[in-house]
């Protein structure tokens, strides 16, 4: 059986606190860019603030990591890519980018409903002595090219290397965990492969509380996301089926 | 100066009348200078990077991506003249044939430019030719772009061979005589290029799921905006190299195409046009009642933000389609003059807006439920390279028509007929 790795974002449990934001970007050496606006950097995992649109003690506010999706159906961005910088992985259900072979023509980021592909509008750079804190494992992005979450891929290459040191197959589930799920001080974000039933993420993406985004253009996301209010799910529909101030 | 003077007149077509030499080019020197702007702009944009435009990673296309589909389609004018007359045989429209390649070599050449700069790293443009994946509407247009700026360039040769120093070589006149045997063979290759290109840049947008303003439903691997594209670009192609050579009459003060061919070309544009129309409204009312609501999205909510409302729709399918397409098809209305411009403007201007709705409009519009409506106004350096391009193309056809035989009907080109 092939791997679907995949995860369960619980809302409730996000605080908004910004680790995983933070974690992804030293895990992926992404630079800290002072000039960008909340529009040109690089956020391969962001978290919006959303309201209910009510104020005083009617108001209530989620705050929604949202990264690649990984979509397991019509993959918007692996079908327009002209150069096929872009692949689903049949092995593990990861849509991998690859910055080396990107022409930077950003059709990727136009198909993408979720917003979530970033383009390289400045070369990197880091301030003196921080590109000593570089993770040797990922290679560091030139301007000009689509990135977006991997799902810290060099994370299951080493993975892999170790079961391979140690005569084995298959991979400890325990070694191959993004940063984001790491660093996450409350537990919200669960990963694991949605693929096996007995995963306890694969059982959390079928609860009455999960949901996926945008569900019904049919692109079979692999991140869900989960919430015991009845408004946070209401999310998971088009614009046009929910009103609500946007962040 | 009397010796440069000497020099200009020995190059263009004898018995030709044209300004004078520092007429000519007090004429150039404004279009000069944009061009200089532009080339400096698109420089920077190349040296530094896209962070010299205001495009951004929600508004990926911007200004020069609805620049790109808009003369494309206006340049259509060029393959399907050289369809009509070479492959259906309608030697009418021969007077108009050589101005139509230049306009559509200057689209062409002009869309290819602004696109290296588009690109994030234009020095692995060869990756799409050596990577190509066949599934990517994209691939498909880089393709037939490169293949038809190609074609255009070998239908533009025999023009240029064609000027009056130039074709005393007795070996670019055998050259010459030799590639205008060939042209039949070239319009026919232009033609299934351009068809496809035409379509697979309606389809660049009609595929994408993700983005259900844009997104249609279509016959196989096509959207129906592959279709509609191509009837557009064919239906205003035409109406462009009535205005272009309206305005070249303008400034030469005098005929330069016999009136029927206008009529001929009107006639085309607006039949052509009508029929886009009905599609156009057909596609509309299929995605409005069948396409939208299969993706969870309310049609109409699209049309809430200003200032995408309605009204565009209604400009863009009955005042730029169905009026002009009445106009130029109804022959008492195709044979004055200013009706003959205004619905020939009306029907390009209803185009590139139905490129600036594909392109801008569906950027613009949310697709999560909490996605703000977003805004976007390019930056100098933007604007400067569009009309960079723009000049560079009012650069060739100036030095194209002053110095190569673009209508060749006029015998001497003596006429002296003023433009009424």
């Amino acid at each position: 059986m092939s791997t679907r790795y995949g995860m369960v974002i619980d809302l409730d449990r996000c605080t908004g606190c910004g680790a995983c934001m933070v974690a992804c970007a030293a895990e992926n050496n992404v630079p800290p860019l002072p000039q960008a606006t909340s529009r040109t950097g690089l956020t391969p995992m962001l978290v919006r603030r959303v309201s209910n649109g009510m104020e005083g003690q009617a108001r209530r506010e989620v705050f929604i990591p949202i990264l690649c999706m990984h979509c397991e159906h019509e993959t918007p961005c692996v079908s327009v890519c002209p150069q096929q910088a872009v692949e689903l992985d049949k092995g593990t259900g990861i849509v991998m980018q690859m910055p080396q072979r990107c022409l930077g023509c950003r059709y990727c980021m136009t198909a993408c409903p979720y917003h979530a592909r970033y383009f390289n509008w400045w070369d990197p750079a880091w301030p003196q002595g921080m590109e000593k804190s570089l993770n040797p494992g990922v290679a560091v992005r030139m301007r000009g090219v689509v990135e977006k979450c991997n799902l810290c891929h060099a994370r299951l290459h080493s993975a892999k290397e170790k079961a391979a040191a140690a005569g084995k197959r298959e991979i400890d589930p325990a070694d191959y965990v993004p940063a984001c799920v790491e660093a996450c001080p409350t537990a919200a974000i669960q990963f694991g492969n949605l693929a096996d039933k007995d995963d306890p993420v694969s059982r959390e993406a079928h609860s009455p509380d999960a949901f996926r985004f945008l569900e019904r253009i049919g692109t079979e996301p692999k991140v869900y996301y989960k919430s015991g209010e009845a408004w946070v799910r209401a999310l998971k529909g088009s614009v046009s089926e929910v009103e609500v101030k946007r962040g | 100066m009397a010796s440069t003077v000497l020099t200009d007149r020995r190059w263009i077509e004898r018995g030709a009348e044209r300004a004078s030499l520092p007429q000519f080019l007090l004429w150039l020197a404004p279009w000069v200078v944009v061009l200089a702007v532009g080339i400096y702009a698109g420089g920077l944009c190349l040296y530094y990077g896209l962070n010299q435009t205001n495009m951004d990673n929600r508004f990926a296309f911007g200004l020069w991506i609805f620049f790109d589909l808009s003369i494309i389609a206006l340049g259509a004018g060029a393959f399907f003249t050289g369809f009509l007359v070479y492959l259906l045989k309608r030697t009418d429209l021969r007077p108009i044939l050589n101005t139509a390649v230049v306009v559509g070599f200057i689209c062409y050449s002009g869309a290819v430019t602004i696109l290296m700069i588009d690109v994030g790293q234009p020095l692995r443009a060869w990756f799409t030719f050596w990577y190509p994946n066949t599934h990517s509407m994209l691939t498909e247009i880089t393709f037939c772009i490169t293949c038809y700026l190609l074609v255009l360039s070998i239908e533009y040769l025999p023009i240029l061979l064609r000027n009056r120093q130039l074709r005393k070589l007795p070996s670019f006149l055998v050259f010459e005589h030799q590639l205008h045997k060939l042209m039949p063979v070239l319009a026919g290759v232009g033609a299934f290029l351009s068809f496809f290109h035409q379509g697979s840049l309606g389809g660049l947008y009609g595929v994408l799921r993700g983005r259900p303003f844009a997104f249609r439903q279509g016959f196989f691997l096509w959207p129906s905006t592959f279709f509609l594209f191509i009837l557009s670009a064919i239906a205003s192609g035409p109406s462009f190299l009535i205005l272009v050579t309206a305005a070249a009459e303008k400034v030469a003060g005098k005929r330069l195409v016999p009136r029927e061919v206008f009529q001929r070309l009107a006639f085309i544009s607006g039949a052509l046009l009508g029929i886009y129309v009905i599609a156009k409204a057909i596609d509309t009312l299929i995605w409005l009642n069948i396409t939208s609501p299969s993706l969870g999205f309310a049609p109409w909510q699209f049309y809430i933000y200003r200032p995408f409302g309605t009204s565009l729709l209604f400009v863009e399918i009955v005042l730029f389609g169905l009026i002009p397409a009445l106009l130029l098809t109804y022959r008492r209305t195709a044979a004055r003059r200013g009706w003959l411009l205004t619905a020939a403007g009306l029907a390009c201007a209803g185009v590139v807006l139905n490129r600036f709705r594909l392109t801008i409009q569906t950027l613009a519009l949310p697709t999560l439920a909490f996605d703000p409506f977003l805004q976007y106004t390019p930056s100098w350096q933007e604007v400067a390279s569009f009309a960079g391009v723009i000049a560079y193309g009012v650069i060739v056809y100036s030095l194209s028509y002053r110095y190569l035989p673009l209508f060749v009907q006029l015998k001497g080109d003596r006429s002296h007929v003023s433009v009424d």
